[in-house]
């Protein structure tokens, strides 16, 4: 029999560290499935961020550097103008990119670097244990929101990836969820086409992934992927957000 | 005679049952025994026909664990 499915190259062969159900593996899957396709392994640079997805160069078998909290694009924007020809690209959460990191999100995307960002949207602080991220959905409980988040005395969630939108330098944009076999497919799609466009120098690309994180949810897994496919994407609808790369539609 | 099968690695699963979900023809089920971390892992079965598998990849697809392979053919 014909072997039909097998993990990425560009994957190392470690468990992850991950909860069980996690959607961090499977956007790392993705990413590296991406790397293979394209052909880019040995010239690829990755970022991780603060948050569970520190340890990321465990898991990629690709060159990463490590950036302070928040600032991956800023690192990962230093590491492209030295090294044009390298794919840099940063794998960010929420809290990550949309929180202490906005300043720098928005002012790479305004610049237009050539990178690609990956931004990994679960709500919550993951790696601290639950706490509200920008993203948090109202009414979603967390452990600095006990009765859910009140839009009042909260704010309302931060749709990152729609701010960027409004960035000159910005290219293509795209939400995309794990939630379902089919989203993981359209997932994929976006993450090769974000990769793209950094290798034909046209700009900023993001890719926005509404991933579950059951433990901090408190959920099971299946509940929370379907959670995930019918309550997040309420707030955050999955869709090109901004398509300015002139490739034909697929 | 079955179109596919499925190898799940037992040590690499932690039971999350999304395969187990997505499975169109429900051909895995979680073990009654632990692995070495304690997790109860899914586990394959072609069924009494022999034949569940159809290679659809679903499984796969949505392991967050990269536990499963698939063969077709």
């Amino acid at each position: 029999m014909k072997k039909v499915f097998e993990a990425p190259k560009s994957l190392k062969d470690n468990l992850f560290h991950y909860c069980p159900g996690c959607g961090h593996s499977i956007i790392h899957r993705l990413v590296a499935e991406v790397i293979d396709e394209l052909g880019i392994q040995e010239r690829t640079i990755g970022v991780p961020p603060a948050g569970c997805a520190v340890l990321a160069y465990n898991y990629f078998d690709v060159d990463t550097g490590e950036a302070p909290h928040g600032r991956a694009l800023a690192v990962a924007t230093g590491i492209k103008r030295v090294l044009a020809d390298h794919v840099v690209f940063t794998y960010q959460g929420d809290g990550d990119i949309a929180a202490i990191g906005t300043a720098e999100s928005i002012h790479a995307a305004n610049r237009g670097e050539k990178v690609t960002a990956i931004f990994v949207n679960n709500g919550t602080y993951g790696m601290t244990g639950g706490q509200m991220a920008p993203t948090t959905l109202p009414g979603m409980g967390s452990t600095t929101t006990p009765g859910g988040r009140d839009v009042v005395r909260d704010g309302a969630p931060l749709d990152l990836t729609q701010m960027l939108a409004e960035a000159k330098g910005s290219v293509f944009l795209e939400r995309v969820s794990v939630a379902t076999p089919k989203g993981i497919r359209k997932a994929k799609k976006a993450i090769k086409k974000a990769f793209q466009v950094q290798l034909d120098g046209l700009g900023f690309a993001l890719v926005e992934v509404l991933s579950p994180c059951p433990t901090n949810w408190k959920m099971d897994p299946v509940a929370a992927y379907e959670w995930t496919d019918k309550e997040m994407t309420k707030i955050f609808p999955v869709k090109v957000i901004k398509d300015i790369t002139g490739y034909d539609k697929d | 005679m079955a179109k596919g099968k499925i190898t799940i690695d037992r040590e690499k699963c932690k039971g999350c049952e999304l395969c187990v979900s997505v499975c169109p023809k429900q051909c895995i089920a979680i073990s009654t025994g632990l692995n070495d971390k304690g997790y109860y892992p899914a586990e394959f079965s072609q069924g009494e026909e022999g034949d569940c598998c159809t290679a659809c990849t679903l499984c796969a697809l949505t392991c967050p664990d990269i536990a499963i392979e698939v063969y077709r053919g």
